[in-house]
Parts: structure tokens; sequence; C-alpha cells
């Protein structure tokens, strides 16, 4: 368990610059997503840290090691792959053995440590199993156990719970986090799943073009957002036309900036609201119900604006759709044009 | 097609399978039926009044001790060609499966093909000028080392090997080639991320998972080199009688059919016998 930190790294393949200038720390035992759209860098950053990648400028710490120039065999890491990457020719305890076996812990403590990662996961009793009588899930624990076995400085992940089905990425999710609090390892994961970013992390760092954007806690990232693409991409962002600006109160001076709401932040109605907050007129385009929650598509002086709420607390709105979006001044996000 | 086959499902499959089995009858079976008939004469119909059947010509084989020993020096020279088969083409595969990306892999790829694409006889006999004393081998050799150097490989076993080598290395690289490509890269990244060895990737990963094409390769390999002629004739000389060269004579120099035929099918037998004595293990390499 120790801390990781990546200091001013470039990684240039060919022409491309994958990472630019990075510099980033992870804090010893967080959980920290690294978040960003495809070709943004995440994985070459997660692949760097792992040592698949040297870096081409720029230094790695695991712990009190410089690694940047160390091997991934060498690195002492634990990593999972999207495909899960379980050794078909080898029964699941020997999968999770493997690091064991490598390391030369000999073979009684193999099997005792490989048991008690497998029972972490709670598959203790599937350990003979191949990997390809497992379900996708199982599959899932299975990659996990063997990555953690060899109790390794740091657990890197790459997109882990994309390939299952939703029901199942939740449960997992849950065990994820509860494994990772359990044993205490750092934890570094890639996603482009925001949403699975919030729910896992304490931390999160959203790239983009080879570069972090913005690194926090995330209802820090997603309250304050330091610019138009981390607004968007963490959450969804209702973005204020110039025009729509006089008579609301703004907290910040509106030259050079520009504002956004959140979907969650709004609340719709067909009279005007309260003194106090702030409102624009809409047009409602449509009304989706989803149970729980109802989801309004409002067009706002041309721009798509987008209100989340519990479906209850929408009220009846007039046939012609001219509609009022209200939110509190605090709740409105500013970032630099 | 586990289910009941229904009749229109049935004569599809007819329908479709149909020119297949003709064509397997045709070109395999029934000549290979006439062969065993053949072996069983004591002489062609047409060229003796009196032919008759006969086991006489399995008979000779074991009163002759010639041909068991050559059937012997031939399944050694089988299995010679198919190991240095497996010890160049397998790391060649490997290399072209897992390290070389791109265009330099087509171009490698292509090389790789080339034997197959040339005529056995261009290639046997351009060995030959490479081989023999005072040839290509022999000069550059002279021309390379401060010392001089006599080199006369032609009409020895080593030349046959070379040649067998040459002409089948292309399956066990194609057969080991496509095992090793179907392996996942990312199960080699996460062996090493948990801090294994390339040689321990090589001998717990990739060996065991492409053992079957390997494997595969070397069936194709060992099978048609026991009875291979035309390489043991041209390079080996009076070194290169073997259990093939003599099957050959017996049916363009010596006209015996009946023997040839006799011959041949027991070389199959043994062949046979050998694979399925290996089957064990070439099914537990699947699994």
């Amino acid at each position: 368990m120790s801390q990781v930190e990546v200091r001013n790294v470039t990684k240039r393949f060919g022409r491309t610059v994958a990472l630019d200038d990075v510099s980033i720390a992870f804090e010893d035992g967080g959980f920290f997503a690294l978040l960003g759209p495809s070709g943004s860098g995440k994985t070459t950053l997660l692949r760097t840290i792992a040592g698949f990648h040297f870096p081409d400028s720029g230094s790695i710490r695991i712990g009190e090691r410089n690694v940047e120039k160390v091997p991934v065999e060498k690195r002492d890491i634990g990593m999972m792959f999207q495909n899960y990457a379980l050794f078909p020719n080898m029964s699941v305890a020997e999968n999770v053995g493997f690091g064991l076996r490598v390391r030369k812990v000999g073979s009684a403590e193999e099997t005792r440590r490989a048991r008690e990662a497998l029972e972490l996961v709670q598959l203790g009793h599937l350990g003979d199993r191949r990997p390809s009588q497992l379900s996708g899930g199982q599959r899932q624990r299975v990659a996990l156990a063997r990555a953690i076995v060899t109790n390794p400085k740091v657990l890197l992940l790459d997109e882990p719970l994309s390939a299952l089905d939703k029901t199942l990425r939740v449960d997992m999710q849950i065990e994820l986090k509860r494994i990772q609090r359990e044993v205490g390892i750092t934890t570094i994961f890639v996603t482009h799943d925001q949403e699975e970013a919030l729910t896992l992390s304490d931390r999160i760092g959203i790239l983009r073009d080879g570069r972090i954007v913005q690194a926090g806690p995330p209802r820090e990232v997603y309250n304050r957002p330091v610019d138009a693409f981390a607004a968007g991409f963490l959450g969804e962002a209702n973005w204020l036309s110039e025009g729509a600006l006089a008579g609301l109160t703004l907290p910040a001076d509106p030259s050079g900036r520009r504002f956004a709401t959140r979907p969650e932040a709004l609340a719709i109605s067909a009279a005007a609201p309260a003194p106090g907050m702030n409102a624009v007129r809409g047009q409602l385009v449509q009304r989706v119900f989803a149970g729980a929650m109802a989801t309004c598509l409002v067009e706002v002086d041309g721009q798509p604006w987008k209100l989340i709420a519990r479906d209850r607390d929408i009220p009846e709105l007039p046939g012609d759709g001219a509609v009022w979006l209200a939110w509190a001044p605090q709740d409105t996000l500013v970032v630099p044009a | 097609m586990a289910e009941v086959i229904h009749a229109q499902d049935r004569r599809r499959l007819l329908t479709l399978l149909g020119p297949a089995y003709l064509w397997l009858t045709l070109a395999v079976f029934l000549p290979l039926s006439a062969m065993l008939f053949f072996s069983f004469l004591s002489d062609m119909p047409g060229d003796a009044p009196d032919w008759g059947v006969t086991l006489g010509n399995y008979t000779q084989f074991l009163e002759n001790p010639t041909y068991a020993t050559l059937l012997w020096k031939s399944l050694k020279l089988g299995v010679t060609v198919t190991l240095f088969c497996i010890v160049i083409g397998y790391p060649c595969a490997l290399v072209l499966a897992k390290s070389i990306k791109g265009r330099a892999r087509e171009a490698l790829f292509l090389m790789v093909i080339l034997p197959f694409w040339s005529n056995s006889l261009v290639r046997i006999f351009s060995w030959a000028i490479v081989l023999r004393g005072n040839g290509v081998l022999e000069r550059t050799l002279n021309w390379i080392l401060p010392f001089d150097i006599r080199l006369n490989l032609m009409f020895t076993t080593e030349a046959v090997v070379i040649g067998l080598v040459h002409s089948y290395l292309p399956y066990v690289i194609l057969t080991s080639y496509l095992a090793l490509q179907a392996i996942d890269d990312d199960l080699i990244d996460a062996a090493r991320s948990m801090g294994a060895s390339k040689l321990t990737i090589l001998n717990r990963l990739l060996l065991p998972l492409s053992l079957p094409g390997l494997l595969a390769g070397a069936v194709l390999v060992f099978v048609p080199v026991v009875g291979s002629f035309m390489e043991p004739r041209i390079l080996g000389g009076r070194m290169g009688t073997y259990y093939g060269t003599v099957i050959e004579d017996q049916f363009v120099a010596v006209y015996n059919w009946p023997l040839g035929a006799a011959l041949s099918f027991i070389l199959l037998a043994v062949v046979l016998v050998i694979l399925g004595a290996a089957s064990p293990v070439l099914r537990r390499a699947r699994t």
C-alpha cells in the first residue's frame, strides 16, 4: 500500500502526444478514478503507471521508489483488465495462485493465500473450475482476487466493469468498493462511465487530450468544474446563453465567464417562481416519465435544457408548453469562457 | 445439430455435402481401394496371365529385414525433420505473432509462404547448387572465413534433412502462428503484471495455449516426411535410400505395383498406429 505520484510525465506514440506533462498524486489507500473520453490518455496513464509504457520524460513514484524505468514485471502492481484476461489453461485457483508461484512462495502458502483471496471475493468454493465455466460476474471476481493476492503496492483497473450488464455492474461496484476498503489498497481505475466514477471513487481525475483537466473529490469536481469540458463531461450542464443573463443573480462578473446549471438543480413551473430565485422562460419540448424520476427537455433561448426531478415534484404543466425554470443563485456553475 | 434432423434438412444437408463426398470418393476412396486391391495381387492383371490373390507382398516385408530397417530409418528421418521444423518454426511463429506488427509482418509472412509457391523440384535442385562441393555455401564460407574450408554436404543425410526442413517448415510456422495469434495479448500483459518473466510466460501460457497448433503442424510435417522420396533421392544420392524411395522404385523402376502398394499400406498403418498412440497427448493439448 503506497502513495503513487506521477510528475511531469509526457508520453508520445509517433507524432501523437498521448500524455502531455501530466502531474497527479494518488493518495495512500485511496480510490481514484481516471475519467475521460476515448483518446484522452486515461488508459495510457494507467498503463504507464503499470509499467507497460515508459514515459518519454517525467517521473513516477510508487511508495518510496522511483519506477519510471522499471519494467512492469518488477513494479509489484496488481492489474485487472477489461476482458478479465484469465488464463484459460489454468483452473481458477491456479489463476489466482499464478503471481504467488512466480514469486516462489512455496506451494502450501500459495494454496492458502489463493484460497483466502478467493474467499475474499466470495468464490472460495469454485477454485477447481475452469474460467470458461464461470459467469461474467464470477470471472470478474476471480480477476480481482488474482490482482490483489500478491499484496501489490497499487491496484490498477482498466474499465473493469464495462463488460457486465447493468444490474451486475452495480453489484460489482459495491463489492469492489467493499474489498478495496477491506484490503486498504491504493486503487486507480480507468472508466468512461461518469456514474461509476462518482459511485466508487473518493477522488476523480478528468483527462482530455493527454492532460489532466481537473482532479479532486467527486463532489467538488461536480459542483465546481474548472472549465466547460469538465462541467459537461462529469454530469450534464444547461448552458445560459449571453442574452438570457439579464435579471439573474450571478455569483461572478459575466465578462469572460460562462454560466450553467445542473439538471437536478432546476424546478419547473407554469407560473413565475418566487423572488430571490434565478429563473428563465422556456418552451417544454418533452416530458419523459421514468418511474421515480422524470426528465423534462426544455428549449431556453435556443439552447436545449434538461431538468431531472422526482416525477411527483413536477406540477401540472400548461398545454402550450410555456414554462419557467428556476434555481437557487448559489447553484449556478461558473466556468471561464 | 443434436436435435432431430428433419427430412427437409437432411435433403439440404445432402445437397450441400454431396459434391464434397463425391469428390472424396473419386479422388481418395477409389484410388486407395484400387491400391489396397493391388497390394493383395501376385502380379498386375494384364502383365502376367497367371495373376492371383496373395498375401506374399506383405510377407515380403517381414521376410526381408531391409524394408523394416528402411522404415525405421524413414521414421527417424521424420522425427529429426519434425524436431528441426519445431525448433526453427515455433520461435519464428512466436516472433511473427507477438513481436512484429503491420507491414513488416505481411512481408515476413510472404517469405514464409514462398517455399509453397515454388516448384518442389526447382527448390530441391536449388539446394543441390548450394550444398554441393565448391557450391554456393562452400564459396561463401571461404569468402567470409580467413581459413580454407572444405564443405561438401551433397549426398549426405544432412542435405536430405536440410531440404526437407525447408520444404515443410511453413506448415509448423503457419499452424503455430495461427494458434499464437489467437492468444489475447491481455493474457501476456496480465502475466507480466503479476511479475512473470518472459520464460515463465512462454512455458506456462504461450506453449500450453498454442500446443494444439504446434502439434497439428508437427503431424503435417511428420506424415509426409516419413514417406518422402524426392528430397532423399536428389539430395541424398547413395545415402538417400529410404522407405519412400523404395516404394517409388516399385512403381516407376521395378514396376512391381503390388509390392509398392503393400509397402505403402504398411507405412500408412504404422503412421496411423503412431498417431493413435500419440492421440491422448494431442487430445489433452486441445482442452
